[in-house]
């Protein structure tokens, strides 16, 4: 049999016709289910945004960066203050934060352990739509963070360039490329057997402390250095090191960075759609 | 007679060399209640995903509304209500919002679906739950709300893959209740279930499912009258004696079944089948005489129980 086009006024005309919404806006609505969980715990979500720079700000830009500065000057590292080179660190790791909690627990969640991805699924929501929605839902959430960040940044006197603002696109950036290849691993897990924990101890932590965060990446031997290049979190650091205080380096670099970040975003993003759609459709 | 909401030709799911579902032929006309009965693993889960169109058949032919699933997946899935075998409520949310949220993924204003929530927990008899977390239900109640829920869209068809599986008594029958209404109504239902009583009570129509094909297709009187007697006598002996006691019994009733723990005796009269075996010396532990049901349809059809 071929595939007839329904004629028109049959049910399947109408059905055709009421679809057009989910067709074009199933992304969202799966967003708004997503915000809608978030409201839940959002006094923890709100509570971390601001608790987070004031802590991590002030430890390390103000108390570390005492010590650093006494000792190096106040151009101590990069031919900045020690905070300067620090802050867009922090932020760009605050991203990472939001990635490694919205795109692991409820991934899992909705494909095992509270199945409501079958549920939108059997409503006209597309496997790859579930997907977009939650990547629209987190980049708002990590928007909220990172702004919020940004603010005390300014708050602490760590961005001395007036472009300093892009940085949170930097930040953005690093935390959804990261954050799509995290979500696209996560989905494939039937069964968490302590993965995302092992995720969290051997590659997040890690990651957050040898890719150039708390020390120039020349610092480290040259056999340890390829951590920081094939890291996120270098490249989006290093980018935002520039946008934040004009750090130097070669143009092709920072449009190496951005590259980077960007085809890691579009691998992850596509390789977890495709994942979804395999796993729900049993 | 009116087009069919669905129709599966020869229709086939096979995970690697494994054939779930066979070669499934059936059609489901609107306002029909359509039965997949069959034990675990029969295939009725695979069918009824094909159906609901999140599942890719593997071979032959399936038009829902008129539509192909593999190109009009969501376009069919507006249409329908689904159920599922477990529920899959969202215990993050409220009973209520989890009535909201799922009538947006329909494309639906919110407060058209704001009304219809209202509308439904009336109709699933939870007015009152309506905050509470989904969790704090009992699991009858959880059903009725995934029931409100898959009816957020007023939809064509509804696909129910073993409603009442694990709900007590009381809470079936309230359930049936729920689902009759809805018949009454003129919603299409579709649903499997391995409960005997339940596809007599609720089911126009229904096809017999083991082992990914069909065994036989009817009305369930009708298949009762077609494959089985009118009563069935049900003796027990022990569980040693049983098959010892049955080559005694041979050639009483219509067909005799013998199982581990009873023996059964098809016939027109139950109770003079009783009186037979008594005058012949043979003393059951137990006996019992009932109306046949669909569970010795199944038996005359595959030699085993359903629920096993």
């Amino acid at each position: 049999m071929s595939t007839p086009t329904p004629p028109p006024g049959s049910v399947g005309d109408q059905a055709i016709r009421a679809t057009r919404h989910a067709r074009r806006w199933g992304s969202w609505y799966v967003a708004e289910h997503r915000f809608r969980v978030m409201r839940s715990y959002a006094q923890t979500v709100v509570v971390t945004a601001i608790g987070n720079p004031v802590i991590y700000l002030y430890a390390m830009g103000v108390g570390l960066a005492t010590l650093v500065d006494a000792n190096l000057g106040p151009d101590a590292v990069a031919g900045v203050s020690y905070l300067a080179f620090v802050a867009p660190a922090l932020l760009c790791s605050a991203a990472i934060t939001v990635a490694s909690e919205e795109f692991t627990y409820p991934i899992m969640l909705g494909f095992k352990w509270n199945p409501v991805f079958y549920g939108m699924n059997a409503a006209p929501i597309q496997p790859g739509q579930i997907i977009n929605g939650i990547v629209i839902s987190v980049a708002l959430r990590m928007s909220v963070t990172c702004g919020i960040y940004y603010a005390f940044m300014l708050v602490f006197g760590a961005v001395p360039s007036p472009a300093g603002f892009l940085a949170v696109f930097a930040a953005l950036l690093t935390g959804l490329g990261f954050g799509a290849l995290l979500m696209a691993y996560t989905a494939t897990l039937t069964e968490d057997t302590g993965q995302l924990a092992m995720v969290m101890r051997f590659i997040i932590l890690p990651m957050t402390l040898f890719s150039g965060t708390f020390f120039p990446l020349s610092v480290l031997p040259v056999w340890l250095q390829w951590i920081g290049w094939i890291s996120p979190l270098w490249h989006g650091t290093e980018l935002a090191r520039v946008l934040t205080y004009g750090a130097s380096e070669p143009i092709w670099l920072s449009v190496t960075h951005v590259l980077y970040l960007a085809i890691l975003l579009t691998l992850g993003w596509t390789w977890a759609r495709r994942v979804a759609a395999r796993r729900l459709n049993k | 007679m009116p087009e069919p909401v669905i129709v599966a030709q020869n229709l086939v799911k096979k995970y690697k060399d494994f054939a779930a579902v066979d070669g499934i032929s059936f059609e489901v006309a609107p306002g029909e209640s359509f039965g997949l009965l069959g034990p675990n693993g029969a295939g009725k889960s695979t069918t009824m995903r094909m159906v609901g169109a999140v599942s890719t058949r593997t071979g032959g032919d399936l038009r829902i509304l008129g539509m192909d699933p593999d190109r009009y997946g969501p376009e069919i899935r507006s249409r329908l209500g689904v159920v599922p075998q477990t529920d899959n409520l969202d215990t993050e949310l409220r009973v209520r919002e989890n009535l909201l949220v799922y009538g947006r993924y329909f494309g639906l204003p919110r407060a058209q679906v704001a009304r219809r929530a209202d509308e439904l927990l009336a109709f699933a008899q939870l007015e009152d739950k309506a905050k509470a977390r989904v969790d704090a239900l009992s699991g009858g109640m959880k059903r009725r709300l995934t029931i409100a829920r898959a009816l957020i869209n007023e939809p064509s068809i509804l696909l129910l893959d073993e409603p009442t599986t694990g709900l007590d008594p009381q809470a079936r029958h309230i359930l049936w209740d729920r689902l009759f209404r809805l018949k009454e109504q003129g919603t299409t239902l579709l649903l499997t279930t391995h409960y005997m009583d339940e596809a007599e009570q609720l089911c126009d129509r229904l096809v017999v499912v083991d082992k990914g094909v069909i065994m036989a297709e009817g009305a369930p009187a009708q298949l009762i009258r077609t494959y089985s007697s009118r009563e069935v006598l049900e003796v027990r002996f022990g569980s040693d004696l049983n098959a010892d006691v049955a080559a005694q019994l041979a050639g009483m009733g219509d067909r005799l079944e013998v199982l581990p723990d009873r023996i059964l005796i098809y016939s027109e009269n139950g109770e003079s089948e009783l009186v037979r075996i008594i005058d012949a010396g043979l003393k059951p532990i137990t006996s019992l005489v009932r109306r046949s049901s669909l569970e010795d349809v199944f038996l005359r059809l595959t030699g085993r129980t359903l629920i096993e």
